[in-house]
């Protein structure tokens, strides 16, 4: 009988990743299509992102996705000249973290945006979008809306 | 209840590059606490061993420590929580000793981290954050304190010159304190060289904005009232403990101007203490960056939310100032070994109280307080002293 494969689906996400398995790796499938994915807990409705296999409210681990959709709003940023191990290839590259109401989303800057310390402004509108790094793998990615 | 005492402190001079091991670094504390307290090893029942894993090979240091300082067969426990280990570890040597359980606890900080290039290290310190979620789009330490800096500008309008200053404050105190790592004077005309404290790191922060990795140790001795008070002279008592968490994500933080484990742990500390932040008479708080010092100034309550840089800005941070914070260099001059920082800042606010501070005594204070944060505002202790 052949050995059971670990879903190792992780494994695909940003520059460097750090691990492959975890209950959330249909993310990574919904990446490759295009979606930028949370969970909302199917007993209480609580949205989550990052994206959660378990429910600490209701004690529940029946979860289900959802698409971050629309806009955010900006509420802090900032470029790297200066990387880890790694991500020396995609220096300088911009963090940000969006406000979505329910839930917040921490993420890249879109490298496109070619002046973020003065194009981007605290408070402005951002949207997310799933793309690809300099190297292959899946991420996503904030631009202005 | 009955009062926890200090009847020991000590640190070894904080360096790049310490030529020796784990275990003779911490011996370097150590010894210097055994000397102050002026004790011998059959008084101490436990030793709580305190560090960051990762940035030497050693798997569960606390074993070889003890027995490299002649702490067997005392009980021996490993604590963590990133740059606040050591003060995380007293407040187990607290719980041991207020419990009844032992009467005299050592709490032995320690951190190698030079032989990592600074790369490496960033990579270390970014997984001490979320590696699934955050780690793959590249994140560091100084990244994430420059999103609070960013955040802290756009709401109070904060500049990058009121972060330098808060580092010309601690390079004042670095010169004079021989245990630090950086004792050069720093000036806000070295924040235009772009080749120097100006270059751009993760904006807004910028090389002088971000302290120094270090090796060091550090050692505070603590014992129950009775024998704190048979065996020093100038006790200093542990007069309130406060401790929290927070998401690790950024995507779990509600702001991004504070960090709210500083104000939790301050909360608590505060009204275990009885007191109000008015009373405190000297401070040392998280200053791994500048904007970080800033930050604790306003979450500790010395000044309003966004009054932070008007307090740098007026020198009330000073020495001679209303609430002297960080003189003896803080982490960005005398250096940031991150299991070991929590316990130096304990030795300098408690030679601050014996009134044995040298050229960086405060005048006659008698409540000082401890900020020590572990990770980006993962973890956050906040610790008050005060003598007889």
């Amino acid at each position: 009988m052949a050995k059971k494969e670990i879903d190792r689906r992780f494994d695909k996400f940003g520059t460097v990743s750090f691990m492959g398995v975890s209950k959330t790796n249909d993310f990574i499938d919904y990446l490759e299509q295009g979606k930028v994915m949370g969970t909302r807990c199917k007993a209480c409705g609580e949205s989550f992102f990052p994206p959660r296999a378990d429910c600490f409210r209701s004690l529940s681990s029946e979860v289900e996705w959802f698409e971050v959709t629309g806009t955010g709003t900006l509420l802090t940023f900032s470029t790297l000249r200066y990387g880890p191990v790694g991500f020396e290839g995609d220096l300088p590259y911009t963090i940000a973290v969006v406000d979505y109401g329910d839930y917040k989303v921490f993420g890249r800057v879109d490298a496109e945006i070619e002046s973020p310390d003065t194009e981007l402004k605290v408070g402005m509108a951002m949207k997310v979008k799933a793309g690809k790094t300099k190297n292959g793998q899946h991420i996503y990615f904030f631009q202005k809306a | 209840m009955s009062r926890v005492g200090i009847i020991g402190v000590g640190q070894s001079t904080f360096v790049r590059s310490y030529p020796g091991s784990i275990r003779e670094l911490a011996f370097e504390a150590y010894s210097d606490a055994m000397r102050d307290a002026q004790i011998t090893n059959d008084l101490i029942d436990a030793t709580v061993i305190c560090s960051s894993p990762e940035y030497d090979k050693q798997r569960s240091p606390a074993g070889v420590v003890a027995e490299y300082i002649g702490l067997n067969p005392q009980p021996t426990f490993y604590v963590e929580t990133l740059c606040s280990s050591s003060s995380t570890g007293l407040k187990l040597a607290y719980s041991l000793v207020e419990s009844g359980l032992h009467s005299c606890v050592m709490v032995l900080g320690f951190q190698i981290m030079s032989q990592l290039t600074s790369a490496e290290s960033q990579e270390r310190m970014g997984r001490g954050a979320d590696i699934q979620w955050e780690s793959p789009f590249g994140t560091m330490m100084p990244a994430y304190y420059a999103l609070h800096a960013q955040a802290h500008m756009a709401k109070y309008g904060t500049k990058p010159e009121d972060l330098a200053l808060v580092r010309v404050k601690s390079s004042t105190y670095g010169v004079m304190n021989e245990k630090a790592v950086f004792r050069k004077e720093v000036n806000l005309d070295m924040f235009n060289e772009v080749d120097g404290f100006g270059g751009p790191v993760s904006s807004p922060l910028r090389v002088g904005d971000c302290c120094a990795n270090a090796d060091g140790s550090s050692c505070i001795i603590v014992a129950n009232e009775q024998k704190a008070k048979a065996i020093c002279k100038k006790p200093v008592w542990i007069l309130g403990i406060g401790a929290a968490s927070a998401a690790v994500n950024m995507a779990g933080r509600d702001q991004f101007s504070g960090l709210a484990v500083g104000i939790e742990a301050g909360r608590q500390a505060y009204a275990m203490a009885g007191i109000s932040p008015k009373h405190v008479d000297v401070a040392e708080v998280h200053d791994c960056f500048t904007i970080a010092e800033v930050m604790a100034t306003e979450n500790l309550g010395f000044t309003k939310p966004g009054g932070g840089p008007e307090l740098i800005r007026a020198k009330e941070t000073y020495k001679e100032g209303s609430i002297p914070v960080n003189v003896d260099g803080g982490l960005l001059s005398k250096g940031h070994p991150i299991g070991a920082t929590g316990g130096s800042q304990v030795r300098t606010i408690v030679m601050q109280l014996r009134g044995e501070a040298g050229d960086i005594q405060v005048k006659d204070p008698t409540i000082g307080l401890v900020h020590n944060i572990g990770g980006v505002g993962l973890y956050g202790n906040v610790t008050i002293f005060g003598r007889e």
